[in-house]
């Protein structure tokens, strides 16, 4: 048994490297904005991942995410601004605190279902960034908490540009929740979680206690929405409740679920959309000449269409859709095959 | 589903990681954003959200000078493009599309970015990537550091400028009354109040309230600003903070005396948002009549004004189907002083001649500006006072002479002698 959580944790471990090869390998490919988009996309990744181990896994939903990213940004902004903690130190600690915040949450949670659950999630989107304000002295208000950005270190010579630097920060992180989360939906407690996921009533007759991995879940994936926000604090070196309105866990939901859930291409296609799409949607209302008020909407409409689009055709999200396509391609490419073979025997 | 990532799925990670990595070209020449032929800004703007009302037609103002400029030959041969990208005065927004003006769109510089919470986010950004930064729309006094910032140049009077100048009006006009102070809690607001702070006597001043960008109630600022007496009610805020906060002294049965910020005070805006905000009820200027404010630049209505008739006639023929208000004098004025800018900077426009050309020449330029800039190399804080007015039936009526100081307390404040000159003929700068 031991053996075998090593053999996975190596795999894990394989699958992180060669990850982290092809961001390292992009991110020196690219210029200065694309890496900082990079930047965006991993710490979008990380929340990502925890949203989707919760609906996928968890079976649960949350429509709080931002909270969750919230607490863990302002968290490294406190402790970097006025502790002056290293950034690692002041991650890791973000990430425990949003764990905190998500254990008190998920103990209601698991006794919650459907839309009650989406219903506490919401209002913790609505409420915890508000916070911010409540308390200007400590956590700024709406002008937020600034750090210092992150200078590169010597070794990577005095011409490194800051904003692959910070990409790679984030992509450190991202990998971190990435390496963490691959390993756990293969052991034990990945499996409890599918087992209460598909059938509560089951599960507890093969020994699974039901809320504890419900919780659990719920820990892993704000802990990971935790160490999103706080990578967000380091690349935009600023913690504010603009930066995470309820917009955001909604438009982190709707990608989730259009990258497709339970998968972890589907949070990395997820990533991708949530970096990309303002962009498109800032193009094509200029294209349109749209007025600034239906502009600044057009990216949640552009999500809706999208949900929907996504909920009639594919299901399982964009990454269930790539797999149906490889699978037709395949079974067309070998059918061809097979043909081009039987030929010379006749 | 599964989950499980073999060799080849990870090289399809890395082809379309890849494939969403189009590097963007960067232009051959030797100045980033310039080209014989043109020369390229980006500027952030609430062009939606709390900071939008009036704020938002100041952008296209500018647009509308810069056409009318490139329409008589642009500045040394370039026409003036300006980039608007949309912050929503969202601090978070701004450093996202300030980062893609000069990383993406590699503009030549950042032109009069609106607002104090949302520009001090970028400030270091801008320095770190000596981009020229010039004109903030905001008279935070964090702009006028030209040692620490030095790529950085506000335009619109220092806010403590502005506040000394209410104060002393306040400590002159209305002495020995309860001065009560609405304040958005940034360096928006603490710089105006410092400014109330040196002139008026501390024992005077009985509250100080401050409000979050945002927020879409005053109802406890008010209610404690009228607890305490307070027959004098200053203001610095947007004007969407004007509106709500008279509306809930309305309410109250409240009527001080109002003193409001120039950056809070267009009536057209405030006139809109009231009418808005309550729904219909409150129509005119009715709620902000008497109001004391400060301005720098001739009133929107003054129409015998010749810079007025300047800027109406490019605002009919370039941006028509907006209202013609101090937002629009405001956009068109600091596009003028950017012209300015790049007719002294040369025909060889780097981002260090621009920088130079500012704080060398800047003192001496004259244009629709009531009183002369500060600039030099160490201040880079704009216009050097303001004149006082006060909003009669709709309008701001500018009286006295325009009084000059320095935002350091203590420093006099003085009447400004000069006169303002007339627009060269065919209105567009020739110095």
């Amino acid at each position: 048994m031991r053996a075998l959580a090593r053999v996975g944790a190596v795999r894990a471990a394989v699958v992180v490297l060669l990850a982290a090869l092809a961001f390292g390998a992009v991110s020196s490919l690219v210029g200065e904005y694309r890496d900082l988009q990079l930047a965006d996309g991993a710490y979008y990744f990380a929340a990502l991942i925890g949203l989707s181990v919760l609906i996928g896994f968890g079976g649960k939903i949350s429509l709080g995410h931002g909270a969750f990213m919230a607490v863990g940004a302002y968290a490294v902004a406190l402790l970097v601004a006025d502790e002056h903690w290293p950034l690692v130190g002041a991650l890791a600690a973000a990430t425990a605190v949003s764990a905190l915040v998500g254990a008190v949450l998920g103990a209601a949670a698991s006794r919650l279902q459907g839309p009650y659950l989406a219903g506490v999630t919401l209002t913790l989107a609505v409420a915890l960034p508000q916070i911010g304000n409540r308390f200007p002295e400590t956590l700024g208000g709406e002008n937020g908490l600034v750090i210092d950005p992150p200078a590169p270190p010597s070794f990577l010579g005095s011409s490194f540009p800051p904003q692959r630097y910070l990409a790679w920060i984030a992509g450190l992180g991202a990998l971190a929740a990435l390496f963490f989360i691959y390993n756990m939906t293969r052991s034990g407690a990945g499996r409890a979680l599918r087992a209460v996921r598909d059938d509560e009533v089951a599960a507890a007759l093969c020994g699974c206690h039901v809320g504890r991995t419900q919780t659990v879940a719920f820990v892993l994936s704000a802990a990971c929405a935790g160490l999103g926000g706080g990578l967000a604090t380091v690349v935009l070196q600023l913690a504010q409740p603009g930066a995470f309105p309820l917009e955001l866990s909604l438009r982190i939901f709707a990608a989730a679920v259009i990258g497709g859930v339970g998968s972890l291409w589907g949070a990395f296609w997820a990533a991708a959309l949530l970096v990309l799409l303002p962009n498109w949607s800032h193009d094509i209302a200029q294209s349109l000449s749209l007025s600034g008020n239906v502009a600044a909407n057009l990216p949640l409409a552009i999500y809706g269409v999208m949900l929907i689009v996504a909920m009639l055709l594919w299901p399982g999200g964009i990454q269930a859709g790539l797999r149906q396509l490889s699978g037709l391609l395949k079974r067309a490419y070998s059918s061809r095959h097979s043909v081009t073979q039987s030929n010379p025997a006749k | 589903m599964s989950l499980s990532m073999s060799k080849r799925r990870a090289w399809l990670l890395a082809v379309a990681a890849g494939g969403l990595a189009v590097v963007g070209c960067g232009s051959s020449g030797s100045t980033v954003g310039v080209t014989p032929t043109s020369v390229t800004f980006g500027t952030h703007q609430p062009l939606t959200g709390p900071a939008a009302p009036g704020y938002s037609e100041i952008a296209p103002a500018s647009i509308a000078f810069f056409k009318y400029v490139n329409a008589h030959g642009g500045v040394w041969g370039r026409k003036i493009n300006l980039i608007v990208k949309n912050d929503e005065y969202n601090p978070t927004q701004t450093v996202n599309v300030v980062h893609q003006l000069v990383l993406q769109e590699k503009v030549f510089g950042i032109f009069e970015g609106l607002g104090t919470p949302t520009h001090t986010k970028v400030v270091g950004f801008l320095n770190s990537e000596k981009v020229p930064d010039l004109f903030v729309a905001s008279g935070c006094p964090c702009w006028d550091n030209g040692a620490e910032h030095p790529y950085t140049f506000g335009w619109q009077p220092n806010y403590t400028i502005e506040g000394k100048i209410l104060g002393q009006y306040i400590a002159q006009h209305f002495a020995g009354k309860k001065v009560g102070v609405l304040y958005q809690n940034d360096d928006f607001g603490n710089g105006g109040l410092a400014g109330i702070r040196d002139e008026v006597p501390s024992k005077d001043i009985v509250a100080t309230q401050p409000y979050e960008p945002g927020t879409t109630t005053l109802a406890a600022q008010i209610t404690a600003i009228k607890s305490a007496g307070a027959e004098v009610l200053v203001d610095f805020t947007v004007p969407i903070y004007t509106a709500i906060g008279q509306l809930t002294a309305f309410t109250l049965g409240y009527t001080p005396q109002l003193v409001v910020s120039s950056v809070g005070i267009d009536p057209t805006t405030v006139a809109a948002l009231l009418k808005t905000i309550s729904k219909g009820k409150a129509s005119g200027t009715a709620l902000i009549e008497g109001a004391i404010t400060t301005n720098y630049l001739p009133s929107s209505t003054e129409t015998s004004n010749p810079w007025i008739a300047l800027f109406r006639r490019i605002h009919s023929e370039y941006d028509p189907g907006t209202p013609f208000d101090g937002n629009t004098v405001y956009g068109m004025a600091t596009a003028y002083t950017l012209v300015q800018a790049l007719k002294a900077a040369g025909k060889n426009l780097t981002r260090e001649a621009i920088v130079k050309a500012v704080e060398e020449g800047g003192k001496s330029w004259s244009g629709p500006g009531l009183v002369p800039f500060r600039y030099t190399k160490t201040q880079h804080g704009g216009y050097g006072g303001a004149e006082i007015g006060r909003v009669e039936g709709g309008k701001i009526v500018l009286s006295g002479k325009p009084l000059l100081t320095e935002p350091t307390a203590g420093t006099p404040i003085t009447p400004y002698t000069g006169s303002q000159p007339a627009p060269p003929t065919g209105g567009v700068p020739s110095e």
